[in-house]
């Protein structure tokens, strides 16, 4: 929603859903938004890389760290083309309500002046980019350890141009979702409920790990996990809080109730935990703090801190829930819990906004018109709408990849490691 | 001669060492190894799964000595890896037939 009303602050957002209309080229630029944006779009590249690298990397075995990191930087390459060539154009440029056109591929038309807003187009596609570079890379960590690298890319590119692409013109683009007044902050639909629909989508296709479920290698590096995750989460400042496109208090209060959210779920986690195992671990702590960081995506521009706080209570708890119930329920390997945490988190976010944008919980109120259960409507609309098309999408695309290239590495292959079968290097030589 | 083998809990190795120290013992070899025993594997958890590490770190001590003193350097080790909880490991002597100080050439007990 935000990204169509460039400049206008965050917290009016919520309440004046009907300046969607308005155009928007008349203004000019701002210095102090431009520079904010530009801050957010590095703040944003950082958490792709290192920062999800790492924090997946740790999770795997040794033999096969340098194969997620690989998976990380070379997803971050190609997204970062294929933004450039026809996926920005494909969110971003007036087309039908379902994908944008291909007026803006390769950048067409964005020169040193253009404004998107009253920042220059340059930076709002650079910003974007960032997201597009993420979204790929959050699904990595369903298919690790088992998955040939050129299907990964594969399947990460068509992604992007059948997925990503349409779905973000759908809520930020201007397509039929923004239109009927979905609320979409930071990327819980567009973001966290494709990737981690995709996610599971893939694994049922790919198989489990070897020795899933009971015969399990634990990570190798825990202590790199928790860097990658404090990366993330100042990244996500930038994510969260740029993505009110201004410098502003709407900007301000993303921040706030993001690092609220963060906090509150890292400690909801590992209460669960210490109780239920005796224990509190690092990797629990930071697997919350990613939930609640997730969770409060979507709503981060229009709640307030009472509803950050409660949505880092629920993002804790339900993706808690959430990973024991793909694993033993449905026994899908989503072996780094894409789903449970990027996808249950997400979908939870967008609901969540619609309750706690109002007055009552010091959000920054409903838009005309709206009543808590009719946004909540739209929201759900939303959700069903977003993961039915990721999950749909993803099988087209899935088993368009297994046929040309097939998905799954051999068993050798596999027990030998991706570094050495795949990449031809180890991370640790002693 | 003997060759003393001693299997430790990892972080035991440095209470082995000074006891070894004080006993006169002039050197060792240390390796990280792994395995089970009695104690079978363990289980550490990660996102509330389970995971069984079926092979535990262990330290592996070598040591030669002649043989009057090796009956004391395995009393000592033993004394000094002890938690008397399971998997503290065990300690194996065997008869060496030679050594060589490569540096010099020497041979047997002033090869030590």
């Amino acid at each position: 929603m935000s990204r169509i009303l460039h400049g206008a602050g965050a917290l009016m957002l919520a309440s004046v859903f009907l300046l969607v209309s308005e155009p928007a080229h008349a203004q000019e630029l701002n210095g102090a938004n431009t520079a904010w944006i530009l801050t957010s779009t590095a703040l944003v590249l950082f958490m792709t890389l290192p920062g999800l690298a790492l924090f997946y990397g740790g999770l795997v075995q040794a033999k096969n760290v340098l194969s997620v990191l690989m998976q990380c930087f070379a997803i971050a390459c190609m997204a970062s083309i294929l933004w450039f060539a026809v996926v920005y154009s494909l969110a971003f440029d007036e087309g039908s309500a379902y994908v944008g056109g291909l007026g803006k591929m390769f950048m067409s038309g964005v020169s040193f002046d253009s404004l998107s807003g009253d920042i220059p187009e340059s930076v709002f596609f650079m910003f974007q980019m960032t997201f597009a570079i993420i979204t790929p890379a959050l699904i990595v960590g369903a298919y690790v350890e088992r998955i040939k690298f050129s299907s990964v890319m594969m399947i990460s590119a068509l992604w992007l141009i059948f997925v990503y692409g349409p779905v973000c013109h759908w809520v930020w683009g201007g397509g039929w979702l923004s239109e009927m007044g979905v609320m979409d902050f930071a990327g819980g639909l567009v973001v966290h409920a494709t990737a981690g629909t995709s996610a599971l989508v893939i694994v049922k296709f790919l198989g489990t790990r070897q020795g899933f479920p009971t015969h399990l290698q634990p990570p190798h590096s825990p202590g790199m996990t928790m860097i990658g995750a404090a990366m993330l989460w100042v990244g996500w400042f930038g994510f969260n809080a740029g993505s009110a496109l201004a410098a502003d208090g709407g900007a301000g209060m993303a921040m706030a109730v993001t690092h609220i959210s963060a906090a509150t779920a890292s400690l909801v986690w590992v209460l669960i935990e210490w109780v239920k195992f005796g224990k509190p671990s690092l990797v629990g702590i930071v697997t919350g703090m990613v939930a609640g960081l997730a969770t409060i995506t979507p709503a981060s521009g229009f709640v307030g801190p009472i509803g950050g706080f409660c949505i880092g209570l629920l993002g804790g708890f339900v993706c808690y829930w959430a990973v024991g119930f793909v694993k033993d329920k449905w026994k899908l390997d989503d072996s780094l819990d894409v789903f449970a945490v990027h996808g249950v988190g997400g979908i939870l976010g967008t609901l969540a906004a619609a309750i706690f944008v109002a007055d009552t919980f010091g959000g920054a109120g409903l838009a005309d018109g709206m009543t808590m259960s009719s946004q909540l409507g739209i929201q759900a609309i939303g959700v069903a709408s977003t993961v039915a098309w990721s999950a749909f999408a993803t099988i087209i695309i899935v088993l368009i990849t297994k046929a040309i290239l097939g998905l799954r590495t051999s068993e050798d292959e596999m027990a030998e490691g991706l570094d050495l079968s795949y990449h031809g290097e180890r991370d640790y030589n002693f | 001669m003997k060759l003393i083998m001693a299997i430790i809990k990892p972080f035991k190795l440095d209470a082995v060492r000074v006891a070894l120290t004080e006993l006169g013992v002039e050197g060792m070899t240390v390796s990280e190894v792994k395995g089970f025993g009695r104690q079978k594997g363990q289980t550490e958890i990660y996102r509330g799964a389970e995971y069984n590490i079926e092979f535990v770190p262990k330290v592996k001590i070598e040591i030669v000595a002649d043989n009057d003193r090796a009956e004391r350097i395995v009393e000592a080790i033993r004394e000094s890896a002890m938690t008397e909880k399971i998997g503290d490991g065990k300690i194996f002597v065997v008869d060496v037939e030679q050594a060589v100080r490569i540096r010099t050439g020497e041979t047997g007990d002033s090869a030590l």
